[in-house]
Parts: structure tokens; sequence; C-alpha cells
């Protein structure tokens, strides 16, 4: 699977953006300062929370993402802010 | 005095997040009678609405949907405002509305609602699709467990309602929370998980309609062709059906005019009459039955829960640009008017986003340019083949409207990078589950935008028509006996203001390959695109049939030069001068309504003139350079 670096920090562990459509994941932190990083965890992207990427864009951007009982699009961009591990068993 | 003028107003606010049922609830709580206005300095929509219980008077106010009380946008803002009594005093009570089917996530919300301390109770809407999906709610403990009142409620069957009713007249008796739920965000989803975990008994199952619907409208190869499938549906809808009506008003107008000018005796009263309010008052109405078809088709993919699939699947094209899958159906709709269009941008949460959208809107060509490049191309280019089917006016014609759509993608993807760069508004948008709107709660929406429109930009496009009446038909020349009536009318349109004013900017449109002549048309045309058409048949004292007055205009000679005004190099200045100004008061109008301040308008009529002119003056130097001027 290929990992999207995020070069600025040098941080290589998994992100949102990672995931394959049907994977599911734990977010373990979001990274984004400011008023995204907030808005994110509004919605409810918080540590401990399970995600999963439903589907993406025909274009491949964005991705639909199953959260607290909702369906939410988020582009690579904002994913990519939102650490994860990963569930075993890739997608399902 | 009764007891309603006594005791004050109570006011009562919705705050819920989008899709949450807020609009179905406020129109059974105030029925049709919403006051629908702007808050103060702000392009967000106010809406509200009176409802009278027993003899207490009470004033619904309908906020704007929110995920978060940590607005980030414009009418996310507003809400906070509202409730800080930023505009006025702040609502004597708080109705949170939350969908029983996405209680995980509106808890969230609700975290931070009653952190407030404002009286608060809960409607919960949607508790029938919940028990549908095999869901079970204990709506006893959670009222115990929030400590607030809570009234399972279902907006569009009226159930529920007269129990909101009776808790309405008397919110000071409310219970309220006995500890405040955390701050923090990680604290409040943990939070509402525990309330969940000993009040949602059984979560609701999955909507089986929506995996299956999103299964083939989201397929990568099926979902884009679906989704093309359904904007050509929609142009065509709105370019088409919207055709005959238009005519028929304006043949309704045109035929009033003239049995205005038939029975009354010929002067300024029957000019006024016939000239300046019925040909306002008809453009104006001519632009009802596309903006109602629009709003119509609008809400009902809305509420059916496609339009945000359709922004999905188009996202990442118009990203590229700096705009988000929601500009595109205003984009599209402006191919066929730019008012409808300007009107569909409501649906774009990010100002930013909105206002781009907004001032690139009028470079789409619209339906009323199709008259003067008709009138155009049919008689100076020749129709001769080219490849195959494809002959040379069609080409021009497509020419045309890729230049409109080209330019307004550029634009668009300057102004996002410079003027007007982002503030970092994340693209966060949520699919709602596939629904069956109700015709009541959709017959609303249409109409609610229709009056708005009749109300705020019908009342500027008459003022301007009229205005203009004004300037091409004063001063008044008395008819010389000796002349045909075609005569008379032109040497009448000659000598009015707008005459002389075309006479004044010839300097100025020289550059350009204009002459006064087509300087009067284009003052004309400040009303509508299309008018140019017939203002140059009055000059040429032809009739407004484009062979005739296409042979007219060929047949022009300079007087002063000896050579024929409209040049090949005039010809194409003139048609891309049209592709690029935003000569349409209407569309002016609108601007104005939606940005709620003259600035925009001002801005886009002041940097699309300045696009004109630049790339007519170009056109026109490079035809007569490659040999054009004959």
């Amino acid at each position: 699977m290929k990992t999207n670096f995020n070069f600025e920090d040098g941080d290589s562990r998994p992100c949102l953006a990672d995931l394959e459509p049907g994977q599911r994941a734990i977010v373990e932190a979001v990274r984004a300062p400011g008023a995204l990083g907030r808005r994110l965890q509004d919605l409810g992207f918080v540590p401990g929370t399970p995600v999963s990427l439903l589907r993406r864009a025909p274009l491949g951007d964005p991705g639909v993402f199953a959260l607290r009982g909702m369906q939410i699009c988020l582009r690579r961009s904002e994913t990519r802010q939102i650490r994860v591990r990963l569930e075993a068993g890739g997608p399902s | 005095m009764s007891a309603a003028a006594e005791t004050p107003v109570l006011r009562i606010g919705l705050v819920g997040s989008p899709n949450a049922g807020k609009t179905t609830l406020f129109n059974a709580l105030t029925g049709l009678r919403a006051r629908i206005g702007n808050y103060p300095g702000v392009t967000v929509e106010r809406r509200e609405g009176a409802l009278q219980l027993g003899d207490r008077s009470l004033r619904v106010i309908d906020l704007p949907g929110t995920y978060s009380l940590d607005a980030i946008a414009e009418d996310e803002r507003v809400v906070t405002r509202v409730l800080d009594g930023d505009f006025e005093d702040a609502p004597d009570a708080l109705v949170l509305v939350a969908d029983a089917c996405s209680l995980p996530r509106s808890l969230l919300l609700i975290a931070q609602v009653l952190r407030r301390q404002q009286p608060c109770c809960l409607a919960l809407t949607m508790i029938d699709e919940l028990e549908a999906r095999h869901g079970h709610l204990d709506v006893a403990r959670l009222e115990a467990a929030l400590g607030i009142p809570v009234i399972p409620v279902i907006g569009h069957r009226g159930r529920g309602l007269d129990r909101l009713r009776r808790q309405l007249e008397h919110p000071e008796e409310w219970s309220r929370p006995p500890v405040q739920p955390p701050e923090s965000a990680p604290e409040r989803a943990a939070w509402a998980d525990s309330i969940l975990a000993h009040t949602l008994q059984r979560p609701p199952d999955p909507h089986r309609a929506s995996e299956v619907l999103d299964r083939i409208l989201l397929h990568p190869v099926l979902g884009s062709v679906i989704f093309a499938a359904v904007m050509v549906t929609f142009f065509q809808l709105i370019f088409a059906w919207a055709a005959p009506a238009m005519e028929a008003l304006s043949g309704a107008a045109a035929t009033l005019a003239q049995a205005i000018h038939t029975n009354l005796a010929p002067g300024l009263w029957a000019d006024f009459l016939a000239d300046g309010l019925v040909a306002g008052v008809g453009s104006v109405l001519v632009f009802v039955p596309q903006i109602a078809l629009l709003f119509g088709l609008l809400y009902l993919l809305e509420d059916l829960g496609y339009m945000a699939r359709a922004a999905f699947v188009v996202d990442r094209l118009l990203g590229r640009i700096g705009l988000e899958g929601r500009s595109f159906v205003a984009l599209l709709s402006s191919y066929a008017c730019a008012v409808p269009g300007i009107m569909a941008t409501r649906g774009i949460p990010s100002p930013r986003d909105r206002l781009v959208t907004i001032l690139v809107a009028p470079l789409m060509t619209c339906s009323a340019r199709l008259p003067v490049y008709i009138l155009l191309v049919s008689a100076f280019v020749p129709d001769e083949p080219v490849l195959g089917p494809l002959r040379l006016q069609g080409l021009v014609m497509l020419g045309l409207y890729l230049l409109g759509a080209t330019s307004a993608l550029a634009v668009a993807a300057l102004l996002t990078r410079t003027l007007l760069p982002g503030e970092g508004l994340p693209f966060t948008m949520e699919l709602p589950s596939y629904r069956v709107p109700t015709l009541k709660l959709w017959a609303s929406q249409v109409w609610g935008s229709l009056s708005a429109f009749l109300r705020r930009a019908g009342t500027i496009i008459l003022a301007v028509s009229i205005v203009l009446w004004f300037l091409l038909a004063f001063p008044r020349t008395p008819p010389e006996p000796d002349w045909t009536p075609a005569e008379n009318s032109a040497f009448a349109l000659e000598n009015s203001y707008a005459g002389r004013l075309g006479h004044a900017i010839e300097p100025a449109i020289a550059p350009l390959g204009f002459d006064w002549k087509i300087g009067v048309g284009l003052i004309a045309s400040l009303a509508a695109r299309e008018v140019i058409v017939s203002t140059l048949a009055q000059i040429y004292a032809a009739s407004g049939e484009s062979g005739e007055l296409g042979d007219a205009l060929r047949g022009d000679i300079d007087p002063r030069t000896g050579d024929r005004v409209f040049t090949p190099a005039t010809v194409a200045s003139l048609l891309v001068f049209f592709v690029f100004a935003l000569q349409c008061a209407s569309t002016l109008a609108v601007m104005r309504r939606e940005t709620n301040s003259w600035r925009w308008p001002a801005f886009a009529f002041g940097y699309l003139l300045a696009l004109a002119y630049t790339a007519s003056f170009a056109t026109y130097r490079l035809v007569l350079a490659f040999g054009g001027a004959t």
C-alpha cells in the first residue's frame, strides 16, 4: 500500500488519506492547526473514533467516510491531517 | 386590552445541523408565513415566522444549519451571533433540532448549545425512520440524561407538534441540565458516547435504499454517466421548458403594449405605459418561469439527496480552480441565465467560493446573448462547410460558447489565487440519506426563492428599465409628416439622450471598431443584452427580423470614409465584446441582492467591461492586421 508522506513534518505514520475503499481505521490524532483542526474534531474526528472509507469519487477525490453514524466527504488534503491506526486485515 | 398585547412576544430560535429536519419543523410550526430577510451586514438569509399559542405570541427564528458553534463560515457565525444577542436581544428559548438517526453526530452540537445555559428543549425528528430501520431509542432516558425536555416530532405529518407547542408556551418552566457537558471536542464525544450507551438501545440499520442507490449513483463509471445525464437534462429543462413560457410572457407584454398604443391617444402617456411600464414589468416577469423551474429542480434534487452526490462527483474538477463541487450547478444554470445561476449559489457554504462563483457566472453564455450572436453570425459569417457536417457558422457559435466558459474558469482560478485567497475553509460535506421530499416543503422553498427574487431584484430591474426607456424616448422630437414612421423613429432615437450618449462615447469605442450606432445599441443593451438587436433595428429603420436587419448592417457605409461600418474586424470585435461585457441590469440587481451590497456588482461590471474592452481591442487589431479590413 502506498503511504502519503507528510513532508512538512516528516511524519510518515499512516493518515486517513492512506485508507483503501472498504478499509477501517481508528482516529489517533488531528494534526491540522487552527480552524480546520477544530472543525474536524467538532465533526467527530477525535482520538479513539472508528472511521472507514466507503468510496472515492470517480475522479479519485474526495472520499466518503463513515463516522459517528454519518457519511462525510473530505478531500485528500484534509484527510492527510488526520493520523489513524489502520485496522488489520486491509479492505474487507 | 387583550392578554396577548400585555405579554411580550416570546422569541424562539431553532438550532440544528444541516439535514436535521429544521426547515420542515419550521414550516410545520409557522405555516407558510415566513418572513425572509437578511441579517444586517451579512449575506445570510434570515427566516422568521409568527406563531400564536393561546394568549402568547411567539416568533420562531430558523437559524442556519451548523455542525458546530465554533463557526468557520459566515452562516455559522450568524448562529453564534444570534445566540449571543448580537443583532437584537438573544432568543428567549432555543429548540434544538436533531435527527434521531444521527444522534451520535448531533449530540456534539447539542453539548455546545447546552453549555450556553439558555433555556433549551430538544425536538427529535425522524423517529419514524429510526423505527423503520429497527433502531430503538429510550426517549425518557435521553430526557433524563440531557436534563431538558425531549419531544419526538414528525414535522411533515404533524405528529408531536401539539406537545411541542404546549412546551413552547412556557419555556421558563423547562428543566435545565444538572451538569454542563464538557467543553473540549474529545470529552464532548465521550460525553455523547456515554449518553448513547444507555439511551440508544439499538442503533438504526444502515439506510438500505441509500446504500443501493449510492452503489449505482457514485459508481466510478456509471456515476459519472448519470451525473452528466442529470446535468444535461437539468440544463435542457431550464433552457427549453422555460422558453415557451418566457416567449408567451414577452409576447403578452408586446400585445399589451400594442393594445395601449392602439387604444390611447399617441403621446407621452401612451409611450410611457407601453414602452416604459409594461415593457419594464414584462422584463421582470419574463424571468419567472425560468427561476421557478430552476428552483423547482434544484430543491427537488437537493431534497432527494442527489445534489450532495453531484457535488461529490464533480468536486475534483472545480477544486483545481479553487472552487468546490457545489459551484457547478450555479455555473451550469448560468448557461440559461445568470440571474437564476447567481441565485443558485446559495447552496455553497464557503462565502469566498460563493462570491467567486457569482462574479464569474455572467461569463457563461446566457440565452440573452443568443439573438445577438445569431444576428451577427448569420449576417457576416459565410455558411460554408469546414469539415464533414461541421459548418463555419456553427463553429463560430461554438467558439463563442467555449470562449465564455474558459474565461469563467480562468477568472475564477485567478480570483481564488490573487484577490480573494481562501480563508482555508475545509471542504466538508455530509451525504444525507436519500429521501422522498414532501410536496409542501418543496413548494414553500420554491415560493420563498421566487418571491424573494420578485421583491428584491424585480424592483431594481423595473426601475432600470424605466430609466433606460426615458433615455431612449427623451427629448421628444415631433414627427415629420413626410417621413415614414420607421424614419421618424430612427431620427427620434438618434436625437434622444441615449443617441447623444452614443455619439459622446464614440471616441472611446472607436478603437474597438464601433461607431455611434453600435454605441446606442450598447447603451440600450444595459437593460438586457438582446435589446441591442431591436435598438439597431430601430436605428436602421429596419424590422427586427434578423435577415432584414442583417442586410441593413451589411450595406451600411460610413459617410465620412466611404467604407463599410460592419467590417469583419468590427463584427469580430463586437462578438467578443458580448462574450465578456456584463450588459444586464437584472444580473447586477441579483448580484446586489445576493451579496447584500453594491460593491460586488460594481466590481463585476468593472472587471468585465475592462476585459471586454481589452479583448475587443485586441480582436479588432488582430483581424485588421491579418487583412480582414474589407
